[in-house]
């Protein structure tokens, strides 16, 4: 999509909450992740493992390329279109008993949440993995209404039991081993439910088990599950749940009272959509042909009560960025983290946001605006290799909304004046000539680290050695070389 | 409420004023409408660790009176629709799904016998509509055992062809390998609160 270019404004009419406060800049934290061998350890195991699954399977669909080029463009159809899109799912998710919500911001869809699941009498409501209900911290919003939300999800649960924050969008316990997770395990649950086995090993078999008996009790009485989605089809008002361990069938299946919190950009025009996204979405996540367990439903299913809150959240500003809404075709497959180089260092606590690695460093300052250290930092939390455009399903030119980004974020004085005195210098050659003399013969006084608020620069950096004669002069002087 | 409606879609109208259309190609393999092939189906099943056997019809009450058998099942449902044929040398009680088992009742029992509406070969997937032969959702998923029969005409090539054969309006599940996670350490491991035992019979 391209045309006119309207720009979003840089400071957002209110800020967009995404899960997690806007804290320290970026690079802060990731020297402090980085000091973490440990976190490290696993994560460079980790990313490493699904990478190898992700190429084998990818490799052996002779159609990819094909795929990949229709999931971009439905996509980009679907936000060109997404006014009358969302009517459409509304209608059909109406038409088949549901009832449709909108919400503006996070706070107004908390609230209409707790308000559904007040009007259920119950207390207590199991979840179903999202990005979307972390983004708006549905967890700490309900307990103000004295609700508490079980997170049913393995890796989530390793999350909740741990006091942790999630650190990956598909597997938001990457940062922690099998040692450490025994450890939160047979600590913690007790306080949450069913306490974990006396003698509970490290084999991740036998903690998926205790996973499994924690969990089970749970799943058979709670009367009102909460959810995310993966695809909303407009046309048929189907929405799509994939998953793996079951937890989701649990949640989706079991309670009287489901409540679907759904981005406005999750919506598919047609039912066919599904036939790319299918193929796309599992290989690219999870590295699988398809992952275990897919659910769709339309409306309200098997006498259970349905409700869809459609959530904006910041995504309609990010809509009306020409270079940046393509950020919004994000399915949230994560290969992008996987392959980062600067992920695999800091894990995803660094980017302080439930959305990390490449595609967060695009999304968060997007969302939730460029007013905080941190969130104007993220545009540089990449070496701009690429490697994260390449990998994704949906063809988000990650690196080139990065430098747009960068060029938006203000610049620190020091680097604006130092940009302003090398374009005094460049702009004329024979003041680049005489610059280039003055620099040899002081090149000897040259600092190794540049003093003040320029230090920042060569932390991370060599300052270059000026060489003793500039290459214009060595050709006058030897004609070049021949003399 | 509906004033975030319009709010949203005000903005929405906004945001992409003016940005020109996008054609969606189709250059990728549609739906074949060729058969999927039992071979490839039972190989990919096997990835994930299912149980997979292939019989012909007139095999079918003996394999399935067996699996159930080695599994040592004393009760198990099975859905209305399911071909009475097919459950005739079976030793172990039958429970019905009408009325609708609760899930504390379905928890009790040691597995479940189904049929499915399509099958994926290239990724393994089986997919139920609850249809005749399948019942509710929670059946197959609340016992840990899940006994699935496939018939050979069901079974399609790839995503694209069981997309074409399904209804959007009936509750679908897909279903493909018993229960897994890879949330530690990113290892599939196999079992968590789906079935952990997913056995299929192909008649061919």
């Amino acid at each position: 999509m391209s045309a006119e270019r309207p720009r979003s404004p840089e400071r957002p009419e209110s800020v967009t909450f995404l899960g997690m406060p806007a804290t320290r800049p970026f690079p802060r934290n990731a020297a402090r992740a980085v000091r973490d061998s440990q976190l490290r350890f696993n994560l460079r195991k980790a990313t490493r493992t699904i990478r190898a699954r992700r190429a084998s399977v990818v490799a052996e669909v002779p159609d990819w390329a094909a795929l990949r080029e229709a999931g971009r463009a439905i996509k980009d159809h679907t936000l060109r279109n997404l006014d009358r899109y969302l009517v459409q799912l509304e209608e059909a998710v109406t038409a088949a008993g549901g009832h449709v919500h909108w919400a503006a911001d996070a706070d107004e869809a908390n609230e209409i949440v707790a308000g559904l699941v007040k009007a259920t009498g119950e207390t207590e409501v199991v979840k179903v993995k999202s990005m979307v209900t972390q983004e708006i911290g549905i967890n700490e919003a309900l307990l103000d209404h004295g609700i508490t939300a079980y997170e049913t999800d393995l890796a989530e649960l390793i999350v909740q039991l741990g006091d942790d924050r999630p650190s990956h969008i598909l597997v938001p316990a990457i940062h922690r081993n099998r040692a450490e997770i025994r450890e939160i395990f047979a600590g913690r649950m007790a306080g949450w439910g069913r306490p974990a086995p006396e003698d509970l090993t490290d084999d991740p078999a036998a903690l998926a088990e205790a996973a499994r008996l924690h969990l089970r009790e749970r799943f058979l009485k709670t009367k009102v599950a909460i959810s995310g989605a993966n695809f909303a089809i407009a046309e048929t008002g189907t929405l799509v749940v994939l998953e793996s361990e079951g937890n989701g069938r649990m949640c989706l299946t079991l309670p009287t009272t489901l409540i679907s919190v759904v981005g406005i950009e999750k919506v598919l025009p047609s039912w066919r959509d599904l036939e790319v996204f299918l193929q796309l979405l599992p290989r690219s996540s999870t590295g699988e042909r398809m992952n275990p367990y897919t659910s769709m439903w339309a409306g309200a299913t098997e006498g259970q009560e349905f409700h869809l809150v459609l959530l904006d959240n910041g995504r309609t500003r990010v809509l009306a960025d020409e270079v940046g809404r393509q950020a919004l075709r994000c399915i949230r497959c994560s290969a992008c983290l996987n392959v980062c180089p600067v992920y695999e260092r800091t894990g995803g606590h660094a980017y302080g946001s439930v959305y990390p690695g490449p595609i967060g460093a695009i999304l968060t300052p997007q969302l939730r605006g460029m007013g905080s250290e941190l969130d104007r930092s993220l545009p540089y939390a990449s070496s701009l290799c690429g490697a994260c455009y390449d990998v994704c399903p949906v063809a988000i030119d990650i690196p080139s909304v990065l430098v747009d980004l960068r060029a938006r974020a203000p610049h620190p004085w020091p680097e604006r004046a130092g940009m302003a005195a090398a374009g005094w210098v460049l702009r004329r050659s024979g003041r680049l000539a005489r610059m280039q003399r003055i620099g040899g013969r002081l090149r000897n006084l040259a600092p190794r680290r540049l003093p003040g608020p320029l230090a920042a620069w060569t932390d991370t950096r060599d300052l270059p050695e000026v060489p003793r004669e500039s290459f214009r002069d060595w050709w006058d002087r030897t004609d070049g070389g021949r003399r | 409420m509906s004033r975030s409606r319009d709010l949203i879609l005000a903005r929405v109208r906004r945001a992409v004023a003016g940005v020109p259309d996008v054609e969606v190609p189709r250059a990728y393999r549609g739906p074949s409408g060729t058969p999927g092939e039992i071979r490839l189906f039972e190989e990919r099943l096997r990835d994930y660790r299912a149980v997979v056997h292939v019989v012909d019809e007139a095999g079918v009450p003996e394999r399935v009176a067996r699996s159930l058998a080695e599994r040592g099942a004393r009760r198990v449902a099975v859905p209305g629709g399911f071909p009475a044929a097919w459950t005739a040398a079976v030793r172990a009680e039958r429970v019905a799904d009408e009325p609708p088992p609760t899930a504390a009742a379905l928890d009790a029992l040691d597995g479940v016998l189904t049929t499915c509406a399509v099958a994926v070969a290239e990724t393994g997937t089986i997919v139920m509509d609850a249809g005749p032969g399948q019942g509710r959702r929670a059946l197959s998923l609340v016992p840990d055992y899940h006994l699935c029969v496939v018939r050979a005409g069901q079974i399609v090539a790839g995503v694209p062809d069981a997309v074409a054969r399904l209804d959007p309006l009936r509750p679908l599940t897909w279903i493909s390998g018993p229960s897994a996670t890879s949330d530690i350490e990113l290892n599939r491991v196999e079992g968590v609160h789906g079935p952990r035992t997913l056995e299929v019979l192909i008649v061919a």
